[in-house]
């Protein structure tokens, strides 16, 4: 941050000296922290828990409420990060949710079928199983030139099909699944549930990995201008299919955890959550059309998401009204990206005139 | 051959001998350029499909196969029209099933709960479908945002004005007058009259986009926006409409869909605009945009209708048929970039059987 650059000067500098002042070094960091959309959304997240809270002590207070606010985002939180690493490189995956039912299923099944199997290899089983998908989605997109919009409408179907086909009418329920699997899904360490911790180290290595690794910085590189990283002699497809496997690697263990969380699992898992996912990651600022954007924005947006829906009751709107909310918060996102966009090309305009 | 008369392959006027020869030899004869397309290709497909229906189903050609086959993919089929106009310009609308929900929700509320005459509801149903459509295009068009993150932003919002406005109740008990006429065949035939009002709304979109100033423009955009900007179409007046149409059709859909299943409910057509796109794209028009033919998409429609209809009747349960749809729409995709693959591969003798085939 700009702000935290600038040398200390204790006592503030005097006024009208020309450097600029301290009211001024507070007010960028405000503007800093306003164009931050991971910081702005963080506070439309604040204002909303502190708006339920204060009408209903138990959304925040209570242990069940505290509880729900930090688990029930956490599948959706898994979803984001690695919708965003997709998005990051301009494309878009439509198939994690069939991907989610299939290793949700997968689950169910191998805990059925073979009742010895320890659960690290379940869970692992269901991360490759989820990998393996995305391999299917990368290679298709990126060696054969087409969007991704297409190619994963179709293996949403596909994968969807596989998955009602392989289940049938049988629904897993929680009695078939062992009762240390489950109880990862309920219990927590020191007040934070399991699920939370998972769903949060998976986003910092995310973050790590985008930040710091030379193939993390190459997904941005990519998706600001495909063909410029082509011309530079970045590997544009290698990068677009690893994208691809460690998105689909994620919804597969946004697959194994839905298992746990809610020891069930019907046909109708995950339907409709892909655009949620790609609607936090949009919320949370990662641009639809590739190059910008932070795994921690889409992590926020997947949040703010989930808890609205639970706050919306709390704050006596019926909770009928969730989706269109959701819809205007998505919209008024991308607004706001193109207003900022503008405002950024215009001060640019100016600077260059000066 | 005299200069006067300009038939096809003649060279412009001012080349060589060899120039002219070397001119005419790059421009492909008519049947080539009418027939070898990705439309004949859908549309061979849709015939040699039909066949095989015909063959393993019995009584697949029958009129009660057609009759459902029809009322069931009208949806699709209505809205298919103006999504290929909007996909030819590169935009795209997640919003239209949305919008179809919207729509049936306001006939509802306006006809059960306000006691409207049903013709004056349906009016305002589609204004609403309009209205929507002109919200998209306005985002689209004239504020400059992708359609892609506008569309996923009102598919939650009109749903979710659908959802809030029915709460889980849904409107039901409509005029039986007109429930019963969306069924109606046409005279002793075996196909609904609903399809002369698709038939009308067809011949409407080919004028407009096969035979129009406006339809050359909605390919230009497609190809190039901004070359489209500076040869002087108004792109955003265009892309407006475009949404203003495929929220106006949608919203006709949804007055079909509540009569048609004698029901408004928040979570009908789930999943529809997914499968316009997909019968869309099946029918040959590029998701980059500028490239596509309203045949081509009808015959598409058919084609995932022939194919799940003849599954069902097979006893196939509908897993299966989203499995083949789903690789279907893959296939479509990828076949061209495949044969342009392999054809950069073969040997310069092989190689010309290929050459011409443009690479969409």
């Amino acid at each position: 941050m700009s702000a935290t650059l600038a040398p200390p000067s204790p006592g503030g500098a005097p006024s009208g000296s020309g450097a600029p002042g301290a009211g001024a070094r507070v007010r960028s960091a405000l503007g800093h922290a306003v164009r931050s959309r991971e910081i702005a959304v963080a506070v439309v997240l604040l204002v909303v828990v502190a708006a339920a809270t204060a009408r209903n002590d138990s959304f925040l207070l209570s242990g069940d409420g505290w509880r729900d606010l930090l688990l029930t985002p956490s599948i959706l939180l898994l979803l984001a990060a690695g919708q965003m690493l997709v998005i990051v490189t301009r494309s878009v995956d439509l198939s994690v949710g069939s991907t989610m039912a299939l290793t949700a299923y997968l689950t169910g099944r191998l805990f059925i079928d073979q009742p010895g199997l320890p659960i690290p290899v379940v869970v692992l089983a269901g991360v490759a199983m989820g990998a393996l998908l995305g391999v299917v989605n990368g290679v298709l997109v990126a060696y054969a030139g087409v969007p991704a919009l297409v190619i994963t409408l179709g293996t949403m179907y596909v994968y969807r099909g596989a998955m009602l086909s392989w289940a049938g009418s049988d629904r897993i329920t929680a009695d078939q699944m062992p009762k240390d699997f489950l109880s990862l899904g309920t219990s927590s360490v020191v007040g934070i549930p399991v699920l939370t911790i998972v769903a949060l180290l998976v986003v910092a290595a995310v973050g790590y990995y985008l930040h710091t690794a030379r193939s993390g910085r190459e997904l941005y590189a990519i998706g600001s201008d495909p063909d410029a990283a082509r011309l530079y002699g970045l590997k544009v497809p290698t990068r677009v299919l690893t994208a691809f496997v460690l998105c689909g690697a994620l919804a597969g263990l946004a697959g194994v955890l839905h298992a746990a969380r809610y020891g069930s699992v019907s046909s109708s898992v995950g339907n409709g959550i892909e655009l949620q996912a790609v609607g936090a990651a949009v919320i949370g600022g990662v641009a639809i059309f590739g190059g910008s954007g932070t795994v921690w924005g889409a992590a926020i947006g997947a949040v703010l998401l989930v808890t609205i829906n639970r706050a919306l009751p709390i704050l006596g709107i019926p909770e009928f009204w969730q989706r269109a909310v959701v819809g205007a918060l998505i919209l008024g996102a991308v607004v706001l990206d193109r207003l900022l966009a503008a405002r950024r090309a215009r001060r640019l305009d100016e600077e260059r005139e000066d | 051959m005299s200069a006067s008369t300009p038939t096809r392959g003649t060279a412009p006027v001012g080349l060589s001998k060899g120039e002219a020869r070397t001119y005419a030899s790059y421009a492909r004869p008519a049947w080539q350029r009418w027939l070898l397309t990705r439309e004949t290709a859908v549309i061979l497909l849709l015939a040699v499909v039909f066949a095989w229906a015909t063959s393993s189903v019995p009584n697949f050609d029958g009129p009660l196969t057609l009759y459902y086959l029809f009322l069931d993919l009208m949806p699709i089929l209505l809205i298919a029209l103006p999504m290929t106009l909007v996909i030819i310009t590169g935009e795209i609308d997640l919003s239209v099933a949305s919008t179809v929900v919207l729509t049936s929700a306001v006939t509802g509320l306006l006809t059960i709960d306000a006691g409207w005459g049903f013709g004056q509801a349906a009016l305002v149903a589609i204004a609403v479908g309009a209205l929507c459509g002109l919200f998209n295009g306005f985002l689209v068009g004239y504020v400059g945002l992708p359609s892609l993150a506008v569309t996923i932003g009102t598919l939650a919002l009109y749903r979710g004005i659908a959802v809030g406005l029915l709460g889980t109740e849904a409107k039901t008990g409509f005029p039986e007058e007109w429930t019963d006429r969306v069924k109606e065949r046409i005279g002793e035939t075996s196909y609904p009259q609903v399809l002369v009002v698709f038939g009308v709304l067809a011949v409407v979109f080919v004028l407009l986009l096969h035979f129009s100033g406006f339809g050359r423009g909605v390919y230009e955009i497609g190809l190039n926006d901004e070359a489209a900007r500076f040869s002087g179409v108004d792109v955003a007046r265009t892309k407006l409409l475009l949404f203003v149409l495929a929220g106006a059709v949608s919203g006709l859909a949804g007055v079909y869909y509540t009569l048609r299943y004698d029901l408004a409910r928040g979570d009908a057509a789930n999943g529809l605009e997914l499968q316009v796109i997909a019968a869309v794209l099946l029918g040959g028009v590029s998701i980059f945009g500028g490239r596509g033919a309203l045949h081509g998409v009808v015959a598409g429609v058919l084609l995932i209708g022939v194919i799940s209809s003849a599954m069902r009747l097979q006893g196939e349960t509908e897993n299966v048929t989203t499995i083949v749809i789903g690789l279907l729409l893959i296939a479509s995709v990828v076949t061209p970039s495949f044969l342009s693959w392999v054809s950069g591969r073969l040997p310069a003798g092989v190689k010309g059987a290929f050459s011409r085939s443009r690479r969409t």
